[in-house]
């Protein structure tokens, strides 16, 4: 019995041991980072297992990068799938209202209350990004002596950014026409959120009147609902 | 979905290619995978890294995959036996080159071994992230990547190489 247990003790791992791999892998919080430095300083047995990890490590990220990429035909299928979506999938009995407002049916009164609050601020900013833009765009109906607005009363820090906007694409955008658009416009996608895409064109910074052009341009897509600057 | 796909695609497919053992397959389940995000974007609750979830996707995609290969089975008996008729981990080591018996013997593990393996090693993943794309609580994540560590050194000490652990 005794001898039975001291074999199940042996084979058990103290809790050192168990943290050891992810130590290896800088994935520890502080705490636990700092409790395994220690043990590592005063116990050479539990140094010499983490000398083992070290190489075992190495060994799984170098088979792991050994084994290559996909071929683009794996990408090729995703979005010729993405694109077939609502061919495949039947009319749902929901129109899009009625998705919307069993959505909101499904908030509890203090998510709603938020959702509200969330909704009016992205307005506000709406409204405040508009406003910017009309100021920008029409000419000064008077000057006066002390200010002239053709000049800029800061001086850019660095290098001028190149051109940014927000757009949402229309709801019957496919992704191939979406990727051809950004493609004609030199266009990357910096960020997304909430069905709004932050889009930034060339590498290059470009005057105002030029970026306004952009943009209306960009407006009139087909597949284009709102494209407006941002920084 | 461009910019997840061209961030996460590649170490999504090595993951599933680690369980799956087939690169064919192994596409195909990427293809899967990044349609199931397209379709469940909504679902996504932002308590876990993209990344956790996608390999957590990748994990059911793939053994669904596996289930349906009737030559493949999952437990480690027959995965072992698998690599026992095509690994040869002596020959490595009569190279004398250890770091290529120690790749072998990691591609001998067993899938459940394979997979902890790689998510801490490789994928970098956290004791609670490894919990959550496996499905087990964080201390079975601990215990279990022990235990991987110790069936490894068995691997390699039956192919002749000593590393002095266990």
């Amino acid at each position: 019995m005794m001898a039975m247990r001291k074999t199940m003790l042996e084979q058990e791992p103290s809790e050192m041991e168990t943290l050891l791999p992810w130590h290896a892998a800088g994935t520890l919080n502080a705490r636990d980072a700092r409790r395994v430095e220690e043990a590592l300083a005063r116990d050479p047995e539990l140094a010499r297992q983490y000398a083992v990890i070290r190489e075992e490590y190495a060994a799984t990220i170098d088979l792991n990068e050994s084994l290559g990429a996909p071929s683009s035909r794996a990408m090729q299928k995703l979005f010729a799938a993405i694109d077939a979506e609502p061919a495949r999938q039947p009319p749902s009995s929901l129109s899009l209202s009625g998705r919307i407002a069993n959505f909101f049916a499904g908030l509890s009164p203090r998510a709603l209350a938020w959702t509200a609050s969330a909704g009016a601020l992205a307005l506000l900013l709406q409204a405040g990004l508009i406003g910017a833009l009309l100021v920008k765009t029409q000419p000064a109906p008077f000057q006066t002596a002390s200010l002239s607005t053709d000049e800029p009363t800061t001086r850019a820090l660095g290098p001028q950014a190149p051109p940014r906007a927000l757009v949402r694409f229309a709801p019957d955008a496919r992704v191939a026409d979406i990727t051809a658009l950004l493609d004609s416009y030199q266009a990357s996608i910096v960020d997304t959120r909430g069905g709004l895409f932050r889009l930034q064109f060339g590498n290059k910074a470009m005057p105002k009147d030029e970026i306004a052009g952009l943009m209306s341009r960009l407006q009139g897509e087909k597949i284009v609902s709102l494209a407006v600057a941002a920084p | 979905m461009q910019v997840l796909y061209g961030r996460h695609h590649v170490r999504v497919f090595r993951f599933g290619l680690r369980l799956v053992r087939d690169e064919q397959i192994a596409e195909d389940l990427i293809s899967e995978v990044f349609l199931d995000v397209w379709r469940q974007a909504g679902k996504f609750e932002g308590r876990s890294a993209v990344s956790t979830w996608l390999l957590a996707i990748t994990r059911f995609k793939a053994l669904s995959a596996l289930r349906r290969r009737k030559d493949v089975e999952l437990d480690d008996e027959a995965a072992n036996a698998i690599e026992d008729a095509s690994d040869d981990p002596e020959v490595a080591v009569q190279k004398k080159d250890t770091s290529q018996a120690l790749r072998k013997c990691l591609t001998a593990l067993s899938p459940d071994h394979r997979e902890i393996v790689d998510l801490v090693y490789y994928h970098e993943k956290s004791v609670e992230e490894v919990a959550e794309i496996v499905g087990i609580p964080e201390n079975t994540v601990k215990t279990r990547l022990f235990y991987a560590r110790k069936k490894l050194a068995e691997l390699l000490k039956a192919a002749g190489v000593e590393r002095g652990w266990p």
